[in-house]
């Protein structure tokens, strides 16, 4: 491949909002990079059709004050990011710009910033000798990047075997020093620095294997982990109208989950969001290392008000990002918010171009679109013999919280766990508002995964899990056979049943996240508590009436919620247990 | 507004719409303002030569050989300390006989906020009422609209909030206001001494409807003025964000763009949220905090225009007729401050979140016993209390014409909890029952 220099360019011929229409005599590729001039100012853009002689862009900035005529510069190239040592911690915008790197308080259009620091220094430690054949992916050498060993690898472009001409010593250097030199089998060298590029819509690969998951993956959420959990490598998706508790759950989820690395991409959400997490993981231990949390985090922030082409970008630099950890053994989780924002952005961008549309005015690849997304999370094994994961957990924001929309019905396609929040629950400030009979994870059925809950739990935790699950629905029928019949139309059992479910409900699934220690609950003692509530609610009782029943029932779920708020079999945890004990047994039939 | 002249050219007008006119030109740059026969218009779509202006007052009577200028200019604000106490039109040009404003232009609908440049919201705003102090506690830099229906009285809670919070600077953005409301809000700021503190961007019914896409983004181009320039606490007041979405609607139609649900442009979660998300608080202490109302038809907020609304803001507060006391309240259950809980128990007194979240479990109970009662089932003891405790706790908390300060807010709570139930069906924190139950 040789490649001339010569400058492609073309004329804008047409704008309408972020879509730009342009001609070029050079050619031009799908997905290519362009630049646009507007005054001073060089605006990045994508190809997202031809026609003909038009070719349609997508402008990642704000085309105002741009003109018929005004130049535009191909580049060649896909959009990429740039991957190497200093993207933990980093506010990344959805093109990679480092956002703590631009001065002003608005982000001005034309403004790029680097991905990396090419001041910082990374002490290296080769793992593996020159001589050695090599390929794509192999790992060539670490640097330490706070608590994760950082594994330089064999570009990922490069294919075929090469040899490894020079690897240097151990030692501190700048992510701009050639580290390594290959030789391909041509006799063509490669010099190798600590950075490497990738184009974010193709999957970075470089596995051997992707195994059906098999492992969970721990969120310390009770609703989730006892009841509903999600695999290590898996995918799952939180749909739910506006202000029933999805950004609070994932952000829970990214304090707690026992992950290497965290990717939050924050999609076509509130900035606000994003300082909540730039304040907080800073001063926030990780439960796992002990390292701060904000160490082991990358977030790629597109907000709502920021331009939509971008937004569409940034689900997948964030994917790219997670694949590159991915290959290096690392668990990795990305946590998006909202994906239908992702898919908003489609929609916008597909009406500008009158492309046929399909349900909603969506565009109509939009479930292949999200199939493909989604596929690329994973268990994987790689050459080496290592491991990597990535869980892919995302929102969806049904528009009029209805569950039939093409965004949720297209993702229900993809995703293995559905973590339905439902607006009733939320309304009766049962957090996390999860409906515990209609989400569900499709990896409790894995014999792979069972066996892991078998070992790893305990030889009894499925039938406990179904249990659990069969008394919340049991619950929920008497329930509504009591709003029929009346509290005296039914039997006292069915009271009984009921406020059994209730416990459940208020002692399991019910977790303050806002409360330092119940908003994450260790696998222990999740164990610990759904052994207790399965104990209770297998006691038969004596009661006169129904009014006994609640009164009783009450008492037993206010002591089991000041467990929640205790520690751990502290002195005070066992002082409510020892009271908990004394009530259960006024009532208990021995 | 004042745009620098250029020679106008008369132009064969190929295409006249309600708001839209198309012709052809070579020069226009996307977004710039031009003057299409002496009135205000904006480039919204360039096709080759083809260019379509959005006329803001409307097409009414322009002729096919329109005399047109491009001013090469995005819509402008001049800003600068003149604007206190002014009331001005959709395009920043006073109604009230004062003098022009001068002051630097300034772009409207100007580039984002660098999120890693914020600061994290920490400061109470309190209204009184406790329907919003205690339950959806407000916070600067927040953003979250009152959803309403038309005959609710939201103007005047909004202007008794905006009264009431002991910001630096109110700026009012009235969107399709009626004509009486835009009185009664001149009436209350010059009754409250606050005129100065005041600047007003007003388009009422009266006026093109096209003209209202303006005002947001004035009333927000001047509040970024006074919260960046010159660091004050700014509120900033939109009313009505519905007839704002309408015109938007109205736009894209005569642009034959494809509708998405209700006849919404399929971008307008994007053209909200660019509004929404200039609420800010800046670590120099400056903040824009928006309040808005979006009015609903029939309750429902389903559609299009509050469901996009409440996917972009930070709470909602819902305004509701009670019956039984004969009042407004702030709706407890569909209502929401997202950012109660950075000062809540922080900022308030330590058992503000338990108490808060007691309370409204409680209400909800009160409902289970009122559909009950409807089914024409008894009642048991549990259920009479509640009824009782919630007509108590709407009269005293909820309603939007209670007055009084946060402690006292949740001292009445605890007197209500202790008339109605026992310690341990309030399922709060040992600790916080002990220090704080009424005997
Ligand atoms: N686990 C929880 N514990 C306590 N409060 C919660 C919990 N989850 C949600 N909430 C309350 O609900 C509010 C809304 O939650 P959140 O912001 O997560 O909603 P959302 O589903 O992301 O909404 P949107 O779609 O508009 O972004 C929070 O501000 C908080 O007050
Ligand atoms: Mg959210």
């Amino acid at each position: 491949m040789t490649t001339t220099a010569t400058i492609k360019k073309g004329t804008v011929t047409g704008i309408i909002s972020n879509l730009v229409m342009a001609v070029s005599d050079a050619p031009v590729a799908q997905n290519e990079i362009c630049y646009m001039h507007v005054g001073e100012d060089q605006l990045l853009g994508e190809i997202i059709k031809v026609i003909g002689h038009d070719i349609y862009i997508q402008c990642f900035e704000s085309t105002r004050g741009m003109k018929v005529g005004s130049t535009i510069r191909f580049t060649n190239e896909m959009l990429e990011v740039t991957l190497g040592p200093g993207m933990l911690s980093k506010i990344y915008d959805g093109l990679q710009n480092d956002l703590k790197k631009f001065d002003s308080l608005l982000i001005k259009r034309g403004k790029r910033s680097e991905a990396l620091d090419s001041e910082s220094r990374w002490h290296f430690i080769p793992l593996t000798q020159p001589g050695k054949t090599v390929q794509a992916g192999d790992w060539l050498g670490e640097v330490k990047e706070n608590a994760i060993p950082h594994r330089i690898m064999v570009p990922f472009k490069l294919t075929g075997r090469f040899k490894l001409k020079n690897l240097v010593e151990e030692g501190d250097y700048g992510i701009n020093d050639v580290i390594a030199v290959l030789e391909s089998e041509e006799g063509e060298r490669v010099d190798v620095k600590l950075w490497q590029k990738w184009p974010v819509k193709k999957p970075l690969k470089g596995y051997v294997e992707k195994v059906r998951p098999f492992a969970m993956l721990e969120t310390g959420v009770r609703i989730i982990d006892t009841l509903i959990p999600i695999a290590e490598g898996g995918t799952g998706f939180i749909p739910g109208p506006f202000g029933t508790g999805k950004t609070v759950l994932q952000h829970a989820i990214s304090k707690q989950a026992n992950a290497d690395v965290i990717i939050f991409a924050a999609c076509g959400e509130r900035a606000n969001e994003i300082v909540d997490v730039f304040t907080e993981f800073p001063e926030l231990d990780d439960p796992h290392t002990g390292r701060k949390l904000m160490e082991r985090t990358i977030i790629i922030a597109n907000t709502s008000n920021m331009p939509v082409a971008a937004r569409e970008a940034s689900v997948y630099t964030a994917m790219t990002i997670a694949e590159y950890f991915r290959n290096m053994g690392l668990k990795v989780l990305i946590l998006a918010d909202s994906t239908s924002r992702w898919a908003q952005a489609l929609r916008e961008m597909s009406n500008r171009l009158e492309e046929l549309p399909g349900p909603d005015a969506f565009p109509m690849d939009l479930t292949a679109v999200i199939a493909n997304f989604y596929a690329r999370a994973g268990y994987v094994f790689l050459p080496n013999g290592a491991t990597g994961s990535i869980t892919f957990l995302g929102t969806v924001s049904p528009s009029g919280g209805n569950l039939k929309e093409p965004v949720t019905e297209a993702t229900k396609k993809s995703a293995r766990c559905f973590y339905a929040l439902s607006q009733k629950r939320a309304d009766q400030k049962r957090y996390p508002a999860v409906d515990p009979t209609e989400s569900y994870s499709k990896y409790l059925e894995y014999p792979e995964m069972q066996n892991y809950l078998h070992e790893n739990i305990s030889s009894r935790w499925i039938d406990m899990v179904i249990r659990a699950k069969d008394i919340l629905l049991r619950g929920r029928e008497v329930h509504d056979q009591i709003n029929i019949l009346g509290d005296d139309g039914v039997p006292l059992d069915y009271h009984v049943q009921f406020w059994k479910a209730e416990i459940i409900d208020f002692v399991i699934l019910q977790q303050d996240a806002f409360d330092t220690i119940d908003a994450m609950t260790p696998m222990a003692r999740q164990k610990y508590m759904l052994q207790l509530v399965l104990q209770i609610c297998q006691m038969e009782f004596d009661f006169k009436d129904f009014e006994e029943v609640s009164a009783f029932f009450k008492r037993i779920i206010n002591k089991l919620k000041q467990l929640n708020y205790t520690t751990f079999e502290s002195e005070p945890f066992k002082k409510i247990m020892e009271e908990y004990t004394v009530i259960v047994n006024e009532k208990r039939i021995a | 507004m004042e745009y620098k002249a250029f020679q106008p050219i008369f132009y064969n007008i190929t295409r006249i719409n309600k708001a839209t006119c198309e012709l052809q030109c070579h020069m226009a740059s996307y977004d710039e303002m031009a003057i299409i026969h002496g009135r205000l218009a904006q480039v919204v779509k360039i096709v080759g030569n083809q260019v379509t202006l959005q006329v803001f007052s409307g097409t009414e009577g322009i002729p096919t050989n329109a005399e047109v200028l491009f001013t090469g200019d995005p819509p402008l604000l001049k800003v600068s300390e003149d604007l206190a106490g002014r009331f001005l039109n959709a395009y920043g040009r006073p109604i009230d006989n004062g003098p022009e404003i001068l002051g630097e232009p300034r772009m409207i609908g100007g580039p984002s906020i660098n999120p890693t440049k914020r600061e994290r919201p920490s400061e109470l705003i309190l209204t009184g009422i406790a329907g919003i102090d205690l339950n959806n506690t407000l916070v600067t830099g927040q953003k979250i609209p009152f959803f309403a229906d038309p005959e609710q009285p939201f103007n005047q809670v909004m202007a008794d909030v905006a009264l009431r919070a002991k910001a630096d600077r109110i700026i009012l953005g009235g969107i399709g206001l009626q004509h009486d409301d835009y009185l009664f809000f001149k009436n209350i700021f010059e009754n409250a001494g606050a005129i100065d503190r005041i600047v007003s961007f007003i388009n009422t019914t009266e006026d093109p409807s096209v003209e209202r896409l303006l005002i947001p983004d004035m009333a927000l181009t001047a509040a970024e003025y006074f919260a960046i320039d010159r660091n004050e606490k700014v509120l900033v007041l939109l009313t009505d964000l519905t007839l704002y979405c309408d015109a938007l609607s109205i736009v894209s139609n005569n642009m034959d763009q494809i509708s998405s649900k209700d006849n919404m442009p399929a971008s307008l979660y994007s053209d909200l949220a660019r509004l929404y998300e200039k609420a800010v608080q800046f670590p120099a202490g400056g903040s824009i905090t928006i309040i808005a109302v979006t009015t609903l038809s029939g309750g429902d907020i389903t559609h299009a225009i509050p469901d996009n609304t409440g996917y972009i803001t930070e709470g909602q507060l819902f305004l509701r007729r009670d019956a039984e006391i004969g009042k407004t309240i702030v709706d407890p259950f569909r209502s929401l401050s997202r950012l109660k809980q950075l000062v809540i128990g922080k900022k308030t007194r330590e058992d503000h979140p338990q108490v808060m979240n007691t309370a409204v479990r409680l209400y909800s109970d009160s409902a289970n016993a009122r559909t009950k009662l409807e089914n024409g089932f008894d009642l048991n003891d549990y259920d009479k209390r509640c009824l009782s405790y919630a007509k108590e706790y709407s009269e005293k908390l909820l309603a939007i014409d209670v007055n009084v300060g946060i402690e006292d807010m949740l001292n009445t709570s605890w007197s209500l909890f202790s008339r109605y139930f026992k310690k341990e069906e309030l399922a709060i924190r040992q600790d916080l029952v002990d220090k704080y139950w009424k005997n």
